[in-house]
């Protein structure tokens, strides 16, 4: 088994499984193997039927390891199945040995339970709306899945309005389903967003890049002037601020700060700080 | 020839209850057996291996949210839209109340103190509600306008010499 794991790991990616925690930073391929730390020592050496003794092979503590998006359990291995630089976050507490994942560039969106994003509401079919999500198909929205809503009070929500929920189903096999409300039945600034505004689509890894909790661009952006933003996690910003200019404006740096170094993006926002 | 008119009455004939009383333990016990079988071949089973799943270690999970601590996805600034402001401090404040609770201790919004007191003037303005209309008079407001019941038990004083 252990010899039938190795030939396989070897046609994919050319070489032996790697440890995860020697390739943390680099790229990973998919279809590439990783050990992770518990499991270096017992597949150190190659062949089979020529390990070490072990006193206590049996009962080794073992750590729960979560493994994130771009990584895939397959038995008791760890696949990789995106392409990109792997990630390691090390646990809050002891009892677990953290999350392992791969930051990869993508641009298709491919739903995820819990991922807050924006769609569009391209159908109403009686108890539910047909909403676009950028995903291979378009979620479901049922209507007393807003913040008050009963079955006399239905929420005010047209084809074509734009809505920023959350996935409650998303998986391989359903089809996706959201809710705009949260598990205490509060909105919490979910729902329809507002009129007006301008909504573009970015690179997944560009909203995960603004989205982080110490991201310069966002702190520079929100000096500029008043507005707002909606950030989804399917790709999708909306922004709006006083004026359609300025809205533009600010579409325009949101777009062309990916691939932008900290000088260039400086000398942008000191530009537009003096006109 | 009633040996042989015995065997002819049908199975299902002597399963009926009336016939059990006639039969003999043998045909009884054949009759049984049978039942058995079919009630057992009736019996939907699993021709499968019995599954031995060990317990994984690895969990796998999909999000980003859970690996790169990521912001609430709306925000407002320089108090474009005042409501989501509010809401983004909340959003973003979770988290971080989250690391902050395990070292600090909890602050109270009525400290032990504040208690104490609030108590202590209750038990006058409560002890009213419940005495009998001649002993209201016992109670008087103070300057707070709590109630406090006076005490003016009757008792003996000695004369002075």
């Amino acid at each position: 088994m252990a010899e039938r794991g190795l030939v396989a790991s070897e046609s994919l990616a050319g070489c032996r499984p790697r440890a995860a925690r020697t390739v943390l930073g680099q790229v990973v391929l998919p279809g590439e193997e990783l050990l992770l730390p518990e499991q270096e020592e017992t597949d150190g050496p190659g062949v089979a039927g020529e390990r070490p003794l072990r006193l206590n092979a049996g009962v080794r503590s073992r750590l729960r390891v979560v493994c994130g998006p771009g990584l895939r359990r397959c038995g008791d291995r760890l696949l990789v199945t995106k392409c990109g630089r792997l990630r390691h976050k090390e646990p809050g507490c002891g009892s677990s040995g953290g999350i392992y994942w791969v930051d990869s560039q993508q641009k298709r969106y491919v739903p995820v339970k819990g991922d807050h994003v924006i769609g569009i509401v391209t159908a109403k079919s009686g108890d539910i709306f047909k909403v676009d999500v950028g995903g291979s198909e378009p979620a479901s929205l049922s209507y007393l899945a807003f913040e008050g809503a009963t079955k006399r009070n239905r929420p005010n929500v047209q084809v074509g309005d734009l809505i920023y929920g959350q996935f409650v189903v998303a998986n391989k096999d359903m089809e996706p389903e959201m809710v705009c409300i949260d598990s205490c039945g509060r909105a919490n600034g979910m729902g329809v967003i507002g009129q007006d505004g301008l909504l573009f689509k970015v690179t997944l890894g560009l909203i995960r890049k603004l989205l982080a909790p110490d991201c310069e661009i966002i702190q520079e952006v929100g000096k500029l002037y008043p507005l707002e933003i909606v950030f989804g996690m399917n790709g999708r910003i909306w922004v709006k601020a006083k004026t359609i200019q300025q809205t533009l404006i600010l579409a325009n740096i949101l777009e062309a700060c990916e691939h932008m170094t900290a000088d260039q993006r400086k000398q942008i926002f000191a530009r537009l700080a003096e006109s | 020839m009633a040996a042989e008119r015995k065997t002819k009455l049908s199975k299902n004939l002597l399963r009926m209850k009336f016939m059990q009383r006639g039969l003999d333990s043998e045909t009884k016990k054949q009759l049984e057996e049978e039942e058995k079988k079919i009630i057992s071949e009736e019996h939907w089973y699993l021709d499968l291996p019995e599954l031995k799943e060990k317990e994984s270690f690895i969990i796998e999970e999909q999000s980003f949210l859970l690996c790169e601590d990521l912001l609430y996805g709306r925000m407002s600034f320089r108090g474009f839209n005042p409501e989501v402001e509010k809401l983004m401090l909340q959003m973003n404040a979770k988290n971080k109340a989250e690391e902050e609770e395990e070292d600090a201790t909890v602050e109270l919004d009525v400290s032990d103190e504040e208690m104490a007191r609030r108590y202590e003037t209750l038990v006058g303005t409560i002890g009213k509600k419940f005495a009998k209309k001649r002993d209201r008079a016992n109670y008087e407001e103070d300057e707070n306008g709590n109630m406090k019941p006076i005490k003016t038990k009757k008792m003996f004083l000695k004369p002075q010499d």
